[in-house]
């Protein structure tokens, strides 16, 4: 019998045959591959906070191999010595150890720290970008709220992992956190104790809340990230508008192949700049603060740059304490309204959002194309309010160190705090939106009178005029015919193709000026091109148009 | 091979099945076929290059290479750091600093390498393309809605609890109590009286009970131990003090550190008129007066002694106390006075508390006498 003789090159054919025998895989791969993706730089914020949740998942399983999240207490004998022979907590002592004693331990604590800040900023900058271009409209509130919680969840694992050392600086903040339960009406002092086992510090809390930081807090997360892009998949991704793009349509690349291969090397840059800032960048240097004792603190002890907020609003809120004079009288502390209260309003607000707009507006409509910020001057200014509230938060979450390195009053600066968090954001509502009035007028402007072209004409009464490129055909008075549809209106005369195209080469050229083809002959990808833009007949006559006027007024 | 489509002619074109069998088919129809079946258009679809071999592809692709090279250079840098490099912690400047940040570089620039290669490779040298697809984003068909209404409307009326309410009512109120079941050995485990031993009352300054029966008042001591005369704090200075039991400085008392301040004479003076005042006239001794360090805000050591003004400050926010008055709080958040604890003298000399804080260390709750 001929024995068969193997084919390799049908081999992968063959195999991908047999898949799809067990597993029908072809016609939903053939739907994945083809996915279309509108692409815009914004649209990248949302993947850069994954891409460091995935780096910080990394590291975070690296680092509990060798960490030890128990309060017993030891006596240091590792490599640092300034700290040798003090007393600590087992998981003080490890942290040192994974600093100073695991080869290559620090720069994992690093990534980790870093990552976990970047995770959280870049949450916040996209959550930004959803807001100010209302992507979170119907049909996407679901996932604004799922993206909002992930702010908190996401909080709620920092400040965890963030008291995992129980150095100093840690201990106070967990000491903090435990005036913050206390501070709960009826319930608060039940509360604390339960968490904390008895008084505070007791000898359960790290332990309690290691599991909640590798455990129960990454699983939410996971969870939570899934079916934020679950949905992003399902609904698809929203688009700004330009030509042939609708309510109706994607307009971008499929998934496969320059997608996903951008996306790949995005992560790749991400993680390589959490790299490189773990290695040059200190962070968090546990050992100078030593180890968690009751009576020690020093000034400019400031938490992680997301819990600032509420940092600063302890700081500014008054003195006032509510008695309630029944029986022996109960205490509202201070403290609980800026700490428990506002973020209870701030998460429930956000939340809120697309329903209280959709319920102001009236607008029940579905919306996949964005909108751009000055065309909706009243939620680009609510948004800049809430930015403001929260900038103003952040300084005086700092104050002492403002205080001390401009040297400004310590009192002044909270004074400063408290009458900025009132003052400024109904100014800067204000400010917003005469800006973005201001914007939109530009635009209808420059659709009406055309691109100034700089160049200045002399009429035969005497008068100068400046030349305007009109953007497309005109009416009789000569304004432009073109409507505003809601992207960007090109301003400049290079924007409409007056400027030649750069010769390609950093150092030297690649290719010869002569091989650069004239401007009007340039190819204007739809992806980029304004809608705006007028029909290509005109297209052509653009230069030659401006020319004669040009040649005219000489 | 540019396959520049024109947008209106594609648009209008009957949706014609192509057959794949049809052996004139190129890959790319094959692929273009695909996507029209997932309702996409491919309207665009521009190679870089249509010429292959150019001068430009050539630059590009030597730099994607050169990238990827690159990568393998600082990868290999990373290893040999890692394993030469001398790392461990030493006093002082030495190369061993430099471990952590060699080790960051190289690995940065590996990643940065890969992501910039892989990006270029796919911006650069794959086709530039724009394809439409449909949303199909309204909602299901009238017809769907209405049977998957009407299916889950008679499931509903199978299980019939309509007619046969006791059902209903007997399975929320058998049920509930097993929902509690899954919460009970949490919440039952988890929870601890704070009134357990008055302990949210009581420090380590409670006066100790001696074998004899009677009781020993707590000594003042130093975080090593030792106790505290009078003459060891000068006049404006202050000292940290924790109760003199065992584990008295750790964590256990947290609540327990103490600011012991010497008063100048005349500010001596004033604290101790502000103190009659409240009924606490014998509170201080001699011009030596204590306070709780733990500040009544948010339970952080209210540390800062400002010598000039008599104030202390918290650091975490700011609260001010001014301790020439009872250590009233006169800025900040904080709302209430830190408790001042009474001290004496003992017969050695050594300073004591009389008597555990009278009023609750720390920060405040709801039911706080």
């Amino acid at each position: 019998m001929k024995r068969r003789k193997f084919d390799a090159r049908a081999l992968p054919g063959k195999a991908a045959g047999q898949l799809d025998d067990r597993f029908q895989a072809a016609t939903p791969l053939r739907k994945l591959l083809n996915k279309v993706f509108p692409d815009h730089w914004s649209f990248l914020l949302g993947e850069i906070a994954l891409f460091s949740f995935v780096v910080v998942l990394l590291t975070g399983v690296y680092l509990t191999f060798f960490f030890d999240p128990s309060m017993e207490e030891v006596v240091y004998d590792g490599s640092y010595a300034p700290l040798r022979g003090i007393p600590m907590s087992a998981a003080y002592a490890s942290t040192l150890d994974i600093s100073f004693d695991v080869r290559g331990g620090l720069i994992m604590r690093q990534m980790h720290h870093w990552g976990a800040l970047l995770f959280m900023a870049s949450i916040v900058v996209h959550m930004l970008r959803v807001f100010f271009t209302g992507a979170f409209r119907k049909p996407r509130e679901a996932n604004w709220i799922i993206g909002s919680l992930l702010f908190w969840v996401g909080f709620l694992a920092g400040f965890t992992g963030y008291s995992l050392p129980d150095d100093g600086l840690s201990g106070t903040g967990l000491r903090i956190a435990s005036a913050i339960m206390l501070s709960i009406p009826v319930i608060g002092s039940w509360v604390t104790s339960s968490i904390f086992g008895g008084e505070f510090p007791g000898t359960i809390i790290i332990s309690r809340f290691y599991i909640a930081h590798v455990l129960l807090i990454p699983g939410l997360l996971v969870a939570l990230i899934s079916a934020h892009l679950g949905l992003v998949f399902k609904q698809k991704h929203t688009q700004w508008p330009g030509p042939g793009r609708t309510n109706d349509n994607v307009v971008g690349e499929r998934m496969f192949p320059r997608y996903a291969i951008k996306q790949g090397g995005f992560f790749m840059i991400v993680f390589g700049v959490v790299a490189l800032m773990a290695g040059v960048f200190q962070i968090n240097p546990v050992w100078l603060f030593g180890p968690y004792e009751a009576a020690v603190v020093s000034a400019a002890s400031q938490p992680d740059w997301y819990v600032m907020f509420l940092d600063g609003s302890t700081r500014l809120m008054p003195a006032w304490e509510l008695t309630i004079p029944i029986g022996d009288g109960y205490v509202i502390p201070p403290l609980f309204w800026p700490t428990v209260v506002l973020p209870g309003i701030l998460v429930m607000l956000s939340l809120a959002y697309p329903f209280l707009e959709a319920r102001y507006t009236k607008d029940k409509a579905s919306h996949n194309l964005l909108q751009r910020p000055r065309d909706v001057p009243a939620r680009t200014a609510v948004g800049a309010m809430a930015v403001t509230f929260f900038i103003v938060l952040t300084i005086s979450g700092g104050n002492d160190v403002f205080a001390d390195k401009f040297f400004i009053s310590l009192n002044a600066m909270t004074w400063a705090g408290r009458i900025g968090l009132i003052l400024l954001p109904p100014l800067a509502y204000y400010v917003t939106y005469r800006i973005c009035l201001g914007l939109q007028q530009h635009d209808r402007e420059v659709l009406a009178h055309g691109v100034e072209t700089g160049i200045i004409r002399r009429l035969p009464d005497g008068r100068f005029v400046e030349v305007h490129q009109p953007l497309g055909p005109t009416d009789e008075h000569g304004h432009g015919k073109l409507e505003y549809v809601g992207w960007v209106v090109p301003k400049k005369m290079n924007r409409l193709g007056a400027l030649g195209p750069a010769v390609k080469g950093f150092f030297f050229p690649i290719e010869k000026p002569v091989q650069v083809p004239p401007p009007a002959h340039v190819a204007i990808d739809p992806a980029e091109e304004q809608p705006v833009d007028p029909p290509p007949a005109d297209k052509d006559k653009k230069p030659a148009d401006r020319e004669e006027i040009s040649s005219g007024s000489r | 091979m540019s396959t520049d489509i024109d947008t209106t002619t594609q648009q209008h074109r009957q949706p014609a099945q192509v057959s794949l069998d049809d052996p004139r088919l190129t890959s790319f129809d094959v692929l273009r076929e695909g996507a029209r079946r997932d309702d996409i258009e491919i309207v665009h679809y521009e190679p870089p290059f249509p010429v292959s071999g150019t001068r430009a592809e050539r630059r590009i692709s030597r730099f994607v290479a050169g990238l990827f090279l690159l990568a393998g250079l600082t990868a290999t840098a990373f290893l040999v750091v890692y394993i030469w490099w001398p790392w461990e912690y030493e006093l002082g400047t030495g190369i061993s600093k430099f471990y952590t940040p060699l080790l960051g570089v190289s690995l940065g620039l590996t990643l940065l390498a890969i992501g910039v290669g892989i990006l270029t490779w796919g911006k650069k040298l794959l086709p530039h393309e724009v394809a439409i697809q449909d949303r199909h984003d309204g909602p299901s068909s009238p017809d769907d809605r209405k049977i998957t209404g009407g299916t889950l409307t008679y499931m509903v009326d199978e299980l019939g609890v309509k007619r046969r309410p006791l059902l209903g009512v007997s399975l929320l109120a058998g049920l509930a109590p097993v929902a509690a079941v899954a919460a009970a050995p949490l919440v039952g485990g988890l929870i601890r009286d704070p009134h357990t031993d008055n302990q949210m009352a009581t420090t380590g300054w409670e006066p100790v009970e001696t074998v004899g029966g009677g009781t020993e008042l707590v000594r003042l001591t130093r975080e090593d131990g030792s106790p505290i005369r009078p003459a060891d704090v000068s006049v404006g200075g202050q000292m940290t003090v924790f109760p003199g039991i065992p584990g008295g400085h750790t964590n256990r008392y947290a609540d327990s550190p103490t600011l012991l301040i010497h008063l100048r004479l005349d500010d001596a003076r004033t604290a101790r008129e502000n103190n009659e005042a409240v009924g606490k006239p014998d509170y201080m001794w001699g011009n030596y007066i204590a306070y709780s360090k733990i500040c009544t805000h948010a339970g952080c050591p209210a540390s800062l002694y400002e010598q000039q003004t008599n104030r202390l400050l918290c650091p975490c926010h700011q609260s001010q106390f001014l301790i020439t008055d009872n250590a009233k709080p006169v800025f900040g958040p904080a709302s209430r006075r830190l408790p001042q604890l009474p001290i004496s003298v003992d017969d050695e000399g050594f300073f004591v508390a009389t008597s555990d804080y009278t009023e609750i260390v720390g920060p405040d709750f709801w039911e706080r006498p």
